[in-house]
């Protein structure tokens, strides 16, 4: 027999779908069906199954194989890497729940660590522009009850979120749009003709890397001005539509991600992305929103927040918090050579980092706390496997617009194997002890 | 001479690539998702090779051997794309100019065809470049 549980939530992306439902087995322990999920939040509860998994934590040997220790003696290495080290790098966190963050956030102040979430790849640059010019943004409720006008600029949900269109942002019935896609515009920006491009009313075919340009001469299609015949690969007269397109709704949202934030201008294109919103607020109802890639980077952001006072790149080497991207940001401290010793969790920088800022980690103490195999885990010292958050244990994870929603355990995690939370907490008890900190 | 292809790289997430991840980055299928570089079928033409072949990209910042295959979602004729993932980072600019984010998208490439050279797993290809020891 099987049993049903609904109103799972989704552990892939920021979207974090919470309408799904999963068949286990009658004694909970294995899960056996996904339904509603996408592709990939249905790859990831089936892995979790997988019969080739690691289960126990596993000490690199010289010769370059692996053998298998307790969690007991992972728990050691971790405290004593930690404790020795001068300025240690604890990354990652996108992939755990908010309960794990925070008990890292007490090791890494302990620890005198450097602390940094997978932002520091991802939206860290739309950080930095939130602290500049600040972000009119709204829930996805909002959005799906009201929005009339949907921009997707440098994103393409349709690979990388995929039930977000049918969620919230094209297809819904909501409260003002009770005609669903009919009552939508949608505009896509991108240099390729993407999977999302293709739906669009209009599609800005931008020449890649000049969408600050663009979104410059939004502003200035806004106010009627002259405008070159073209701007960043666009003419101006589709520039001028689209910036009617915009004006004409009730209510609009510009949902940006990668192809701004990692091109050049960085910080800056979302600056002025934040600036066309403000623009468009004199016309009608305008939102921003960032496009968050891991389930729960947003939690991390909010924990960091909180304690530390800052979203990400932060340095607690001098017993307070310090944080200036480029200078206390994971890639560049590494790629400089500052780092003595790597913990990451909940991330793959083996995987998304430049391959230079990956050398580094390779040659000093490491540990790797994750349930998969990974490049990560494929060059460091200790890797750690633990359940899978949002599978094999609950905790508390942040929506891409904020919104704070427990994530559910729908089966057992192998016997014997600890949570992220579970983990933690046994180094920072014996980091506690080997610091002589009460 | 074989003829070369100047293309501007980019980098990013693709269905296939996510799936991929969460089916388990030492298993095969990571590198069919995600060691390819898709290309404009003008580019193709350009280069001389036919789909699905194996290519060399090379930056200023490394070089990765890579299946070339035709874009999905294209047109984008001059624009190289690999998915997110250890054989992009093989050869993305890491420099952050003081904003913590390496630039993942715009890097001047050169692509080579390089019919006969293996494109490595993605774990693999990793611990190649950093010369970790592997039993």
């Amino acid at each position: 027999m099987t049993r049903r549980v609904t109103d799972v939530i989704c552990p892939f992306c920021g979207t974090l779908c919470d309408d799904l439902e999963v068949d286990v087995s009658d004694d909970g322990k294995q899960l056996l069906e996904v339904y509603n999920a996408c592709v990939i939040g249905t790859e990831k509860f089936l892995h979790s199954q997988a019969k080739d998994r690691v289960t126990r934590p596993r000490m690199r040997q010289d010769d370059g194989t692996w053998k298998e220790v307790t969690y007991d003696d992972a728990v050691e290495y971790t405290a004593q890497m930690l404790a020795k080290a001068k300025k240690p790098m604890m990354f990652g966190w996108s992939s755990t729940n908010c309960e794990a963050q925070s008990v890292g956030n007490e090791i890494a102040e302990i620890a005198k660590a450097c602390c940094d979430n997978t932002a520091a790849t991802c939206h860290g640059t739309s950080l930095i522009a939130v602290q500049d010019i600040g972000l009119p943004s709204c829930t996805l409720g909002e959005v799906k009850n009201r929005a009339d006008r949907i921009i997707f600029w440098g994103c393409n949900p349709a690979h990388a979120h995929p039930r977000h269109m049918s969620r919230y942002s094209i297809f819904p019935r909501g409260f003002f749009t009770s005609k669903g896609q009919m009552s939508r515009k949608l505009i896509v920006v991108d240099p390729r003709c993407t999977d999302t491009a293709k739906m669009a009313d209009v599609h800005l075919q931008v020449e890649q890397g000049r969408d600050y340009e663009l979104l410059n001469a939004l502003r200035v299609a806004f106010k009627g001005e002259w405008l070159p015949d073209v701007v960043a690969g666009i003419p101006k007269e589709k520039i001028r539509e689209a910036a009617d397109m915009m004006k004409s709704g009730r209510f609009g949202i510009i949902f940006f991600g990668m192809g701004v934030t990692q091109s050049l201008s960085k910080n800056h294109n979302i600056d002025e992305a934040i600036a066309v919103t403000k623009d468009l607020n004199e016309y009608t109802k305008f939102s921003i929103m960032p496009m968050r890639g891991h389930y729960n980077v947003t939690g991390s952001g909010e924990v960091f927040a909180w304690q530390f006072g800052f979203p990400y790149s932060v340095d607690l080497t001098r017993g307070f918090a310090r944080y200036n991207p480029g200078d206390t940001s994971t890639v560049d401290l590494l790629i400089r050579g500052e780092i003595d010793a790597m913990f990451t969790i909940g991330s793959d920088p083996g995987a998304h980092f430049p391959i230079s800022a990956v050398k580094p980690i390779a040659t000093m103490p490491s540990v790797c706390v994750d349930p998969h195999l990974t490049p990560t885990t494929g060059v460091s010292k200790l890797h750690v496997p633990v359940a899978f958050n949002g599978v094999e244990c609950g905790g508390n994870c942040y929506r891409m617009d904020n919104v704070p929603i427990d994530c559910r355990k729908v089966v057992e995690p192998p016997a014997g194997m600890l949570t992220d939370e579970q983990f933690l907490i046994k180094v920072r008890d014996r980091l506690k002890q080997l610091k002589g900190v009460a | 001479m074989a003829k070369t292809l100047q293309l501007n790289l980019i980098s990013g997430r693709t269905i296939n690539q996510g799936v991929a991840i969460e089916a388990g980055k030492e298993k095969p299928l990571y590198r069919t998702a995600a060691g390819i570089i898709e290309m404009d079928p003008s580019d193709f033409r350009k280069l001389g090779v036919w789909k699905n072949s194996n290519v060399r990209v090379t930056s200023e910042y490394g070089s990765v051997v890579v299946k070339a295959m035709e874009t999905s979602q294209g047109p984008h004729p001059g624009i190289g794309f690999i998915p997110m993932g250890p054989w992009a980072n093989a050869i993305i600019n890491p420099d952050t100019y003081s904003t913590g984010m390496p630039t993942f998208k715009g890097v001047p490439v050169t692509v080579e065809p390089a019919l006969n050279e293996p494109i490595l797993l993605g774990i693999e290809l990793v611990q190649k470049l950093c010369g970790v020891k592997v039993a």
